[in-house]
């Protein structure tokens, strides 16, 4: 039994049959996912999955892993902690806005540069807003994070002789691990080959350590602050400052998401500081289903396709996915992942 | 001195008084059983013991230290635990995630963020052996909602016997299940104090319980203590007899 693949969904009463039924096919369908999209860049032109392989579409899987570990990152608040957050579009479009002025101002274009100071840009904001936000939970802990976020995008679009206002920052493409990955050529073939694999190798990374977390005694003391409160008082644990720990992790992880989105989409715009963008991230979430670890992962990748087909389907694109969402909260609680749950009990039983 | 010594405890909630000078004691490996009626005091005076209230006047004294303000999260490390009597459990998580987590606070490893709670063997053998006390071992994979209400008390009072307390305050252990599922919540808890060398206040309605397991019986009336001794003591006062059928 793999302990990252099987604990942090143990706590959800998801899939009730666990043990050796319910984890050896939800590791094989990850494994065979994760191989797949190692080996996408080489799947031009087979059958059937051969469009999923093309330049355009791996630059659009390349935004989905990236809005995953956001919404990942989101969902150790939300599902793990039981504190629903207005404002994770801060982190994000601060990391993203400090590599941003890492360029304009130190013309600095390393990645790793940008990396470096999205972390520390998310985690001096998480620790800031955290400190103010985690006495209060439930609506009071939403509005004062939407309110904090705000005043960053109040900023980010004021103050245009450093951030140059709705125009945004430009990101030029950076050099990867200090120029030993060559990244010379156009721009298509370097996202989606050269930075569709650093964004993916950085996606296992997060995965990797977000489920470890969601796992560890730690992971377990905020599941536990999520459910009961006082009785977490009661065993000793230290609540207050545990949904602090939690909401500068979620807020770090959400910042390596901000900075590996800099340089893909090229331009950081106050947008990704608005609230508004905080509710994708929120979407992204329930969308995939917030009950379980794999979810927003889904969801992320998911929201990225629904946003970029409905966009070009219609230009009431945010009503359709209003109506998308109330769908969801109405008919699948559970998210993407709830109906998988639900297929594969079905499967059970027909068997 | 006993193992924990209150005196002159006192609690108000607006007009009501509902601790009202109270004077209580427990020695070392005693099980004490709390009775009285709706409205006596009792669950406010295990409160004010356990830190979750304040009292407006009076001092608790604990192993010869004064506790009286001191926090929930240092009387638990002093050795204090608690059980409550609306069961209050972390419903979405496992029998043994529920007993574990007490282990990791407990043991102070809830910091650990980069292991995986299951490496940790030996407390997960301790929250199984636990959970074999208690009589809930088949039971560890399932979530603490979907437990019955008799298992739900149990686990509740697991969860704080967990912690490795020196002093354990159930509130009312054995409200709202059956009969046959008060004997074995009583039997487990007995047996810890026996055998595991434990005290334990208990908060009781069921009179047959309270004598059956007692060594001293504190009875409380409007927020007072009206009545104190062993169960043969108890039996043969008036005053409690009276009491107790006045609220029958």
């Amino acid at each position: 039994m793999s302990g990252v693949q099987h604990s942090p969904d143990a706590a959800m009463p998801l899939d009730t049959a666990r043990g050796a039924h319910g984890v050896q096919p939800a590791l094989w369908y990850t494994a065979a996912l994760a191989l797949l999209a190692l080996l996408l860049p080489f799947l031009e032109g087979v059958p059937v999955i051969g469009w999923l392989a093309s330049p355009f579409q791996r630059i659009q899987l390349t935004y989905g892993l990236v809005f995953s570990i956001a919404a990942l990152a989101f969902n150790l608040l939300l599902g793990y902690t039981g504190l629903l957050s207005f404002g994770h579009a801060a982190f994000f479009g601060g990391a993203a806005y400090a590599a941003g002025l890492l360029v304009k101002y130190l013309h600095v274009y390393s990645m790793e540069g940008f990396l470096l100071a999205g972390l520390t840009s998310a985690l001096v904001l998480a620790a800031v807003f955290g400190s103010v936000c985690v006495r209060y939970t439930r609506i009071f802990f939403s509005i004062l994070t939407l309110a904090l976020s705000q005043v960053l995008w109040a900023l980010a679009l004021k103050f245009f002789w450093i951030t140059n206002g709705t125009d945004g920052l430009s990101i030029p493409t950076p050099t990867l691990l200090g120029g030993l990955v060559g990244t010379a050529g156009d721009k298509v073939r370097f996202l989606s080959f050269t930075y569709y694999y650093y964004v993916l190798f950085i996606f296992f990374i997060c995965v990797a350590v977000m489920g470890v977390i969601a796992a560890s005694p730690f992971g377990k003391a905020l599941q536990a602050i999520r459910d009961n409160e006082v009785r977490a008082q009661f065993v000793g644990i230290g609540v207050r400052r545990y949904r602090w720990y939690a909401f500068v992790i979620s807020g770090a992880f959400t910042g390596v998401a901000g900075a590996l989105f800099a340089p893909l989409n090229g331009l950081t715009t106050p947008d990704i500081l608005h609230w508004t963008f905080s509710g994708k991230i929120v979407f992204m979430t329930v969308l995939g289903g917030f009950k379980s670890f794999i979810g927003p992962i889904l969801g992320g990748v998911a929201y990225n396709y629904l946003e970029t087909y409905v966009i070009k389907t219609t230009e009431y694109w945010q009503m359709l996915l209003g109506i998308i969402l109330v769908a969801l909260v109405l008919v699948m609680p559970q998210g993407i992942v709830g109906v998988f749950a639900w297929g594969s009990r079905r499967e059970r039983r027909n068997r | 001195m006993p193992l924990l010594f209150a005196q002159g405890l006192r609690k108000s909630f607006g007009e009501t008084r509902a601790v009202d000078g109270v004077d209580f004691f427990v020695e070392s490996e005693e099980l004490v059983s709390l009775v009285g009626s709706n409205g006596a005091g009792k669950t406010t005076l295990v409160n004010l013991l356990s830190g979750l209230l304040v009292p407006d006047a009076g001092s608790i004294a604990f192993q010869d230290i004064d506790i009286t303000a001191v926090p929930v999260r240092d009387r638990i490390r002093a050795g204090i635990a608690r059980s409550f009597q609306l069961v209050n459990l972390f419903d979405q998580l496992s029998a043994l995630d529920n007993v574990r987590l007490a282990i990791f606070s407990r043991d102070g490893t809830t910091r650990q963020l980069l292991r995986l709670a299951e490496r940790n063997r030996p407390a997960r053998n301790e929250a199984m052996e636990i959970l074999r006390d208690f009589g809930l071992e088949d039971k560890w994979d399932t979530p603490a909602a979907g437990l019955a209400q008799g298992e739900r008390k149990l686990l509740d009072v697991a969860l704080a016997y967990a912690l490795r307390p020196k002093l354990i305050l159930l509130d009312e252990p054995t409200s709202g299940v059956g009969t046959r599922e008060k004997g074995t919540i009583m039997d487990a808890v007995a047996q810890l104090v026996r055998e595991r060398f434990l005290a334990a206040v208990i908060v009781e309605h069921d009179m047959d319980v309270v004598f059956a397991y007692s060594h001293r019986i504190v009875m409380m009336h409007q927020g007072k203590v009206l009545a104190e001794g062993t169960p043969e003591q108890i039996r043969a006062d008036e005053r409690v007899a009276a009491a107790l059928l006045g609220k029958a």
